[in-house]
């Protein structure tokens, strides 16, 4: 099957990896993802303030091109997730929010939230499933993975619904299903400190060791995660206590999947 | 504008009813950035509530709130403690020369590990 794909600033560039490992596991799972033309980068963050229009409206093109385009928009990073999903969300109930965005984009029929957002997780769990992928393992991860989900995946739960925001099992059984260990630690679904890392790093220094001795502590040999900036401050500010990459690049390793 | 007007705006802002809130302290007790907030997720709440903004305009604590939503997700009451944090933060940035990162700071800060992503959500964050 073909799925409209948003990849994202990140993944063009610092996270090359995170899109080229899942493109080539997708197709060796018979998903093909099709990038959207002419997309632009979400912001990184959602805005909450409620008479913000400009900063949504990226979002609001690749959902409507996506709409267009198969009904549904396949996410990565965790951040164009959180941001597509919640202004995907807006649209759909917020009356003052849908008309302004589209009394700036003037599309040829207003865009009203009909689109599906789906995180690359979601589809390998509910359109691939995880039977089909230990089916397609070829080397078994035999490792114990720690499993980290950070902040924008999970909430605000009642928008996101991606999995129970307080003991989320996604990841975990993604690990199984790829031959490896889970290790569930209290600190998975913590914030890493996140974009406050550029003006103190401080703060995410204290938060990403934290994460990462919390996993070592319960037994992890490495922590994966689908986030470009949870992986940089894991890395960058989290002491060298555990590896860190992205869950596709283990999934390439157990489909034998070469980039 | 007078004071009423800008409790008023900084309440329309945040999109959240702060009347709600029943001071169990959830929102605090799960904030990651605790201690690094001058003023508490719970306090941001009442203390518009109370129409206090002049401290809130003034707090360190929008440049350290994480925009986690945890305080969200723990709130009984559907407050959103962060939502407030974002009103007061925006308000600030949205003044003439208070932005909490300046463009020339940046490329000095830069290096090669750096994300985009990171660029992006700062700069979103911290000036407009």
């Amino acid at each position: 099957m073909k799925i409209s794909y948003y990849p994202g600033c990140t993944l063009r560039t610092k996270a090359k990896e995170l899109d080229v490992t899942a493109r080539l596991c997708a197709e060796a799972l018979g998903v093909q993802m099709e990038e959207i033309e002419n997309w632009q980068c979400c912001g990184a963050v959602y805005p909450m303030g409620t008479d913000e229009i400009a900063t949504k409206l990226s979002a609001v093109r690749a959902l409507d091109y996506a709409k267009h385009n198969g009904g549904k928009l396949l996410t990565l990073c965790s951040a164009c997730h959180n941001v597509i999903k919640r202004t995907n969300e807006d649209m759909k109930t917020n009356a003052d929010i849908c008309f302004r965005a589209n009394n700036y984009l003037k599309l040829d029929e207003p865009y009203k939230g009909e689109t599906e957002v789906i995180h690359y997780l979601e589809m390998l769990k509910n359109v691939v499933g995880f039977d089909a992928i230990k089916k397609a393992v070829v080397n078994p991860i035999n490792r114990k993975i720690g499993a980290y989900y950070g902040c924008l995946l999970l909430r605000p739960s009642g928008v996101m619904a991606f999995d129970n925001p307080e003991n989320p099992t996604i990841i975990e059984d993604f690990i199984r299903a790829i031959g490896g260990t889970p290790v569930v630690y209290p600190f998975r679904n913590e914030c890493c400190g996140a974009y406050v890392s550029l003006k103190n790093s401080e703060l995410p220094k204290q938060k990403s060791m934290k994460v990462l001795s919390s996993a070592k502590e319960k037994g992890a040999e490495e922590v994966i995660t689908a986030c470009p900036l949870c992986l940089y401050n894991l890395q960058a500010n989290g002491g060298d206590i555990l590896p860190v990459k992205y869950f596709t690049e283990l999934l390439a390793e157990a489909l034998g999947v070469k980039a | 504008m007078t004071k009423e007007e800008r409790i008023e705006n900084l309440n329309r802002l945040s999109g959240t009813d702060v009347r709600k809130c029943m001071k169990c302290g959830k929102c605090s007790g799960r904030c990651p950035a605790f201690k690094d907030m001058d003023i508490k997720p719970h306090q941001f709440v009442s203390m518009l509530a109370k129409g206090k903004i002049d401290e809130l305009l003034e707090s360190e604590a929008i440049w350290n709130c994480l925009s986690c939503m945890a305080c969200v997700e723990r709130c009984p009451r559907g407050v959103a403690p962060a939502a407030v944090v974002e009103a007061v933060r925006d308000t600030v940035v949205r003044m003439q020369g208070k932005n909490g990162i300046k463009a020339e700071e940046i490329p000095p800060i830069v290096d090669e590990l750096i994300p985009q992503q990171l660029l992006v959500s700062a700069y979103r964050k911290y000036n407009k």
